[in-house]
């Protein structure tokens, strides 16, 4: 079992209001397991990720019945155990590359950073698997972005080239918020592609998070779907179109298709009764 | 009056010597829904922005209804054309309430009945009074674009541009926005050019389109013709055929 989360609840608290942001969520990923998880801003699926890792802020109040990482509890780690975690044997992949890049460090550095911080070996080997990794995630000419800054390189090549620094340690597990949304449509598959052959091809575990639906379950292999804190449902990606929650149903149905045009859009009715705490 | 409400012919931007938009030719009709798609880089943004007034430098001719208009435009183009953004965060002043994000364009032009204007501009998108006295951030995402889209209805205008309205939101917020703004060109007559990467909204929303790739429009088609499989164009089909791959669950 590579995750094992069972019952986390993530709280908030300010001016004296406490807010639960995720409650009562569990899941399971097996090594080489895809899973997805799928929710609308604000339904508490980062945070998920992210408390996974162990990335909140001091103040967010994070309980959990289990939450293990590769036979790891997470929980109990030292800050020094979860920092060799973060980057080593668990890999993030963020939102937007223009962001997470460091803007005055070129793309070579910051991938040999990357490979010095989890491997033993000096400058020039660094240097030597940083165009290695620029390789493996398919950049055309990766000796010019090896030396390149983030400002030189287009969206989808800078997210390559985070992919790249967080494949240097050879991780089992990737995880992956929103690694598309910043990027084209055209772009978006590619990288995706890339994401899933990558870790076909080095046997490791994915937790894709996304609010696009029918995007995740191509390159999923379970999807959960997340609304206001809760798992709604998990299915099977292939099951989608047999989806029985209301909600994931109304979440399939409010895109807009080529082949089936419609003149108005299915407004998605929330029901109050979603809201209702179902772990107990 | 002719019935073309916008008429762009060879339109060029360029950006220092890189030349980003290629002589761009197109027409749009009165009350027509004319969309552009292309890739980021495709320079269609560009073509909205120069259509909006707010690139100066551009050469070749745009009309709107029937009358040309140069780099910088008077007062009275923007009470026929107003534009709506595709970030609802960066696009509205953070620290005005909605009352003054929407008053202002009433004040810059004089206009009387600012209270009746503002109201009705807000109900047209189906926001509660109440919001005239909150904050951008006191807000949803999409209650922020309906904000944004009051804005623009608060000129009267003819012409809406939208430079990706919705890719900023969840899906269900983007079909109530989508929604909307179907009704509203409906009942008010209203010509819409729609920029997007995202070809089913597009196609969704209007009835015809533009595909842009390296700064030319390469192709130009019905709607019908698109869903027909009729593109010609090889990067409208690759856009068509990546649109089917992803939007279908497996």
């Amino acid at each position: 079992m590579l995750v094992d989360i069972e019952n986390l609840r993530i709280a908030f608290e300010s001016n004296g209001k406490r807010f639960e942001a995720v409650r009562g969520v569990s899941f399971k990923l097996e090594a080489r397991q895809k899973l997805g998880i799928v929710g609308e801003s604000g339904s508490g699926k980062s945070i998920t990720a992210r408390a996974l890792m162990r990335l909140l802020p001091p103040q967010a109040q994070v309980t959990a019945d289990r939450m293990r990482f590769d036979g790891i509890d997470i929980q109990s780690q030292s800050e020094r155990e979860m920092r060799k975690l973060r980057g080593g044997r668990a890999g993030f992949i963020l939102q937007d590359p223009k962001y997470s890049l460091n803007p005055v460090k070129t793309i070579g550095n910051q991938i040999a950073e990357a490979w010095r911080t989890h491997n033993k070996g000096g400058k020039k080997e660094a240097r030597e698997a940083a165009l290695d990794l620029l390789e493996q995630v398919m950049i055309r000419d990766p000796k010019r972005v090896l030396d390149a800054y983030p400002h030189e390189i287009s969206g989808g090549m800078g997210q390559r080239a985070m992919i790249a620094m967080m494949l240097a340690p050879n991780p089992t597990l990737l995880i992956a918020d929103e690694p598309t949304s910043a990027l084209d449509a055209s772009v978006e598959a590619e990288i995706l592609r890339l994401i899933d052959e990558l870790v076909d091809t080095r046997n490791m575990g994915l937790l894709l998070i996304s609010h696009d639906l029918p995007l995740v379950s191509h390159f999923c292999d379970k999807v959960s779907v997340m609304y206001m804190g809760q798992v709604m449902e998990e299915l099977a990606a292939g099951e989608l179109a047999q989806a029985k929650h209301p909600y994931t149903q109304g979440l399939l149905n409010c895109l807009p298709s080529l082949d089936h045009p419609r003149t108005d859009l299915p407004v998605l009715t929330r029901d109050p009764s979603w809201l209702e705490e179902k772990a107990q | 009056m002719s019935d073309k409400m916008i008429d762009v012919r060879d339109l060029r931007v360029s950006f220092g010597a890189k030349e980003v938009v290629k002589g761009v030719s197109l027409a749009v009709q009165r009350g027509e829904s004319f969309g552009v798609v292309g890739e980021s880089g495709s320079g269609k943004s560009t073509v909205l922005r120069a259509l909006a007034g707010l690139n100066h430098h551009w050469s070749g001719e745009i009309d709107f209804d029937g009358v040309p208009v140069g780099a910088k435009r008077p007062r009275a183009f923007f009470r026929k054309v107003q534009m709506v953004f595709q970030d609802p965060f960066g696009s509205l002043h953070p620290r005005q309430t909605i009352d003054r994000i929407l008053s202002e364009f009433l004040a810059v032009h004089g206009m009387d009945d600012m209270d009746g204007r503002l109201n009705r501009a807000l109900e047209a998108v189906a926001l509660p009074q109440s919001v005239r006295f909150r904050f951008p951030h006191q807000l949803s995402g999409g209650q922020r674009q309906r904000v944004a889209i009051a804005r623009a209805l608060i000129a009267e205008p003819k012409v809406l541009l939208l430079d990706e309205p919705t890719s900023a939101l969840d899906v269900s917020v983007q079909a109530e926005v989508l929604n909307l703004l179907a009704h509203l060109r409906e009942s008010r007559g209203l010509t819409y050019v729609m920029v997007s990467h995202n070809l089913s909204v597009v196609a969704h929303l209007c009835s015809r389109l533009g595909v842009m790739q390296h700064g030319e429009l390469v192709e130009q088609l019905s709607v019908e013709d698109l869903r027909a499989r009729r593109a010609t164009h090889p990067h409208t089909r690759e856009l068509v055929e990546l649109s089917r791959s992803l939007e279908t669950p497996v």
